[in-house]
């Protein structure tokens, strides 16, 4: 492989890499802090999909779908958290993914009402549209690219809010010990509301954006389920900068994997997390048993 | 006390039997000729995917069945139809207890299914062991009309070897030396790449590499740049569904579209065109039906399901079409009496159909004899350039009839 080549690789590794942590940071987030195994984040990443197809469609402007389809996932997560999720803190995990696991038949069904079974197409805005030529016969479209940027930008706003800020403080604390916080006085109820909200927008988002270049179709969620697992696992729960680690891990083992040992690239992700759970039983930077 | 001893001992054990005879008579007593039975309904088992990723492909398949009944005045070999429909959810694991349930409880004359080839081929099986009636509409797994054919099991679709198998040799022929095949993991790529592959390197060609990706992963870039730089006269792909719009969209954003020609099994472009836009013009794929078949059935049977169900008819569809049209050309023969079972099969086996797709028969392993045609997707269709092969027939590997 020349170093062109394994340039336009690396770049297709990391590219992929970022979509993986956009979708699993809200996964970690929930996972981690809130304790809440949410089988049902997978749909949601395909609500946004859908989502940011019906709103490019009506409105014409994909900003606005960005923008409106967030808004719309955060909202359905706080009434969520208020209906559903909220009596789940504490409880075994089989109440967890029993609940989750009804939350994706009705959304689901949901998708089924409103759009159909069909396979559906999202134009990305017009000055993202263009490629940028790598080498003689490949190009690689600048969305890509763009999402990328993109992805980067959300993670330093995450770390941001966590690391900096009084809110940020709460859910690391709460995290750390959830009673201790309580007692201390802080109305611990509210902030897991907006982190459950947060997590769902994180995976509408990250259908939003990727709706361009994946397509839309139904069970488009069941595989970026397993995958925003695996990062979290590899990475460690709750851990924000683990997600991002084994987000871009598992970017570089499927795409080399698949150049260099087709034959078993489907199973190398779980070679890696097996490999690493071993070394780390936690997580990369998990500091909470799995 | 005593009293009681004194009465006739009826034992439980005595009722119990008592009740089994009458019971045993009351289903036995009606002894049916079959005269009688030919003018009991026909009853259908309809087992398809009306939910589930296939649900479009299932109901266009059950529309296009019913669409043949009517236009027989409602009749199949002079009988009414009765249908018991099951919905499969393309669910290879809930698929024998469904066939069982159709066959066993429904008790129905024949059963027409299904979509998904992990199904189909578990419908095979319980057909085989319950002798009973199988008419597969879409599945085209190699093995149904291959190792698993039977008499009573008959395809009206394809399989999976006769779809590609034909664009070998137009390839040959077209001048392209070296090809990139690309697929999912998975048994129908497998067959459909292994057919091309077939007949491309007995004409003369050569498959520079054969990528493949776990089913039904989407993840297409690390392979495509790995096509740009292996840089083969052109790429031969099968994809279907979600995966087939992805594909074609990042070959094109990626710019290959232009250098390295894109053909493929017709499943890549077909009902999946609107989604992939312009970046599937150009693209050449080989399959059964074109959306411009000019034949007279085809005109006829396109207006008859655009005025029937709305929608604008498919390959889908007139596999169903030809389902129907094959199980009444068997019943006619034997008047109606699903009894005469060799009879009916024999009239199947060599009935002579004009499909909406082409002349339509069978060959011994009860695989479509049929045209494949080259199609190039132009102005969002499929549009028909030739027939890549006339009169295709599938070789049935394995199969004991032949």
């Amino acid at each position: 492989m020349d170093l062109i080549t394994f340039g336009v690789q690396l770049l297709n590794a990391i590219q992929y890499g970022m979509v993986l942590f956009l979708v699993a940071s809200g996964l970690t987030l929930v996972f981690g802090i809130l304790g809440v195994i949410n089988l049902a984040h997978g749909a949601f990443y395909m609500l946004g999909a859908y989502l940011a197809y019906w709103i490019a469609a009506a409105t014409g402007n994909f900003l606005i779908a960005v923008v409106a389809g967030v808004a719309i996932a955060f909202v359905v997560g706080l009434l969520l958290e208020n209906v559903f999720i909220r009596r789940l803190y504490g409880r075994d995990h089989l109440a967890q993914v029993l609940l989750s696991f009804g939350l994706i038949l009705v959304i689901d069904e949901v998708r089924e009402m409103l759009f159909g079974k069909d396979v559906h197409a999202v134009t990305p805005p017009a000055w993202l549209s263009g490629s940028i030529q790598l080498t003689t016969n490949l190009s690689y479209p600048v969305y890509r690219l763009a999402i990328c940027v993109f992805c980067l930008a959300v993670a330093g706003l995450i770390f941001l809010v966590i690391t900096r800020t009084k809110i940020g403080m709460i859910v690391r604390a709460g995290a750390e010990n959830r009673e201790m916080t309580r007692v201390l006085g802080i109305n611990y109820d509210s902030v897991n509301r907006y982190v459950f909200a947060t997590g769902i927008a994180l995976a509408a988002l990250g259908g939003i954006v990727i709706a361009p270049i994946s397509t839309v179709f139904p069970g488009m969620g069941d595989s970026m389920l397993i995958l925003s697992f695996v990062v979290v696992v590899l990475g460690g729960i709750g851990s924000v900068a683990g997600a991002a680690i084994g987000a871009l891990l598992i970017g570089l083992t499927d795409t080399f994997g698949k150049v260099f040992f087709p034959s078993v690239s489907g199973i190398l992700i779980y070679l890696l997390m097996a490999l690493v759970l071993l070394w780390r039983p936690n997580g990369i930077l998990g500091r909470r048993e799995i | 006390m005593s009293e009681f001893r004194r009465l006739p001992p009826i034992s439980r054990r005595a009722l119990l039997s008592g009740a089994a005879g009458v019971a045993t008579l009351a289903v036995a007593s009606p002894f049916r000729a079959p005269a009688i039975a030919q003018h009991a309904p026909l009853r259908v088992g309809l087992m398809l995917p009306y939910t589930g990723t296939f649900a479009k492909l299932g109901k266009f398949i059950d529309d296009g069945f019913r669409l043949r009944i009517e236009q027989n005045g409602g009749k199949l070999g002079g009988r009414e139809v009765e249908f018991v429909q099951v919905d499969d959810e393309s669910k290879p694991a809930a698929a024998t207890d469904n066939m069982n349930r159709l066959v066993g409880r429904d008790k129905v004359d024949v059963v027409v299914g299904t979509v998904h080839s992990g199904v189909a081929m578990a419908m095979v099986k319980v057909a085989r062991d319950t002798n009973t009636l199988l008419i597969i509409p879409n599945a085209g797994a190699n093995d149904a009309t291959g190792p698993a054919c039977a008499p009573n099991i008959f395809r009206t679709s394809f399989s999976n070897w006769q779809t590609t198998y034909p664009m070998g040799k137009v390839m040959a022929a077209a001048g392209i030396k070296n090809v990139v095949t690309i697929t999912w993991k998975y048994t129908a790529g497998a067959e459909m790449i292994g057919a091309f592959a077939e007949s491309f390197t007995a004409n003369g060609g050569k498959i520079v590499e054969d990528l493949t990706l776990p089913f039904p992963e989407v993840e297409f870039q690390a392979l495509i740049t790995r096509i740009a730089q292996l840089k083969p006269d052109a790429v031969f792909s099968f994809f279907a569904g979600g995966g087939a719009v992805k594909f074609v969209k990042d070959y094109a954003e990626a710019g290959l579209n232009k250098t390295i020609p894109l053909y493929g099994a017709g499943f890549l472009t077909d009902g999946t065109l609107e989604a992939q836009g312009a970046a599937a013009d150009g693209i050449k794929t080989t399959l059964h039906y074109a959306d411009n078949l000019l034949n007279p059935a085809n005109v006829a049977f396109l207006k008859a399901f655009k005025a029937k169900t709305g929608n604008d008819g498919d390959i889908y569809a007139v596999q169903g079409f030809d389902a129907a049209a094959l199980l009444n050309i068997g019943l006619t023969a034997v008047k109606g009496d699903t009894h005469a079972r060799d009879r009916m099969v024999a009239a199947m086996a060599a009935a002579k159909i004009d499909s909406p797709r082409g002349p339509l028969s069978f060959n011994k392993a009860h695989n479509p004899i049929q045209n494949i045609y080259l199609r190039e997707v132009k102005n969002g269709r499929n549009e028909m350039l030739s027939i890549a092969q006339a009169d295709v027939d599938d070789p049935a590997r394995g199969c004991k009839m032949t």
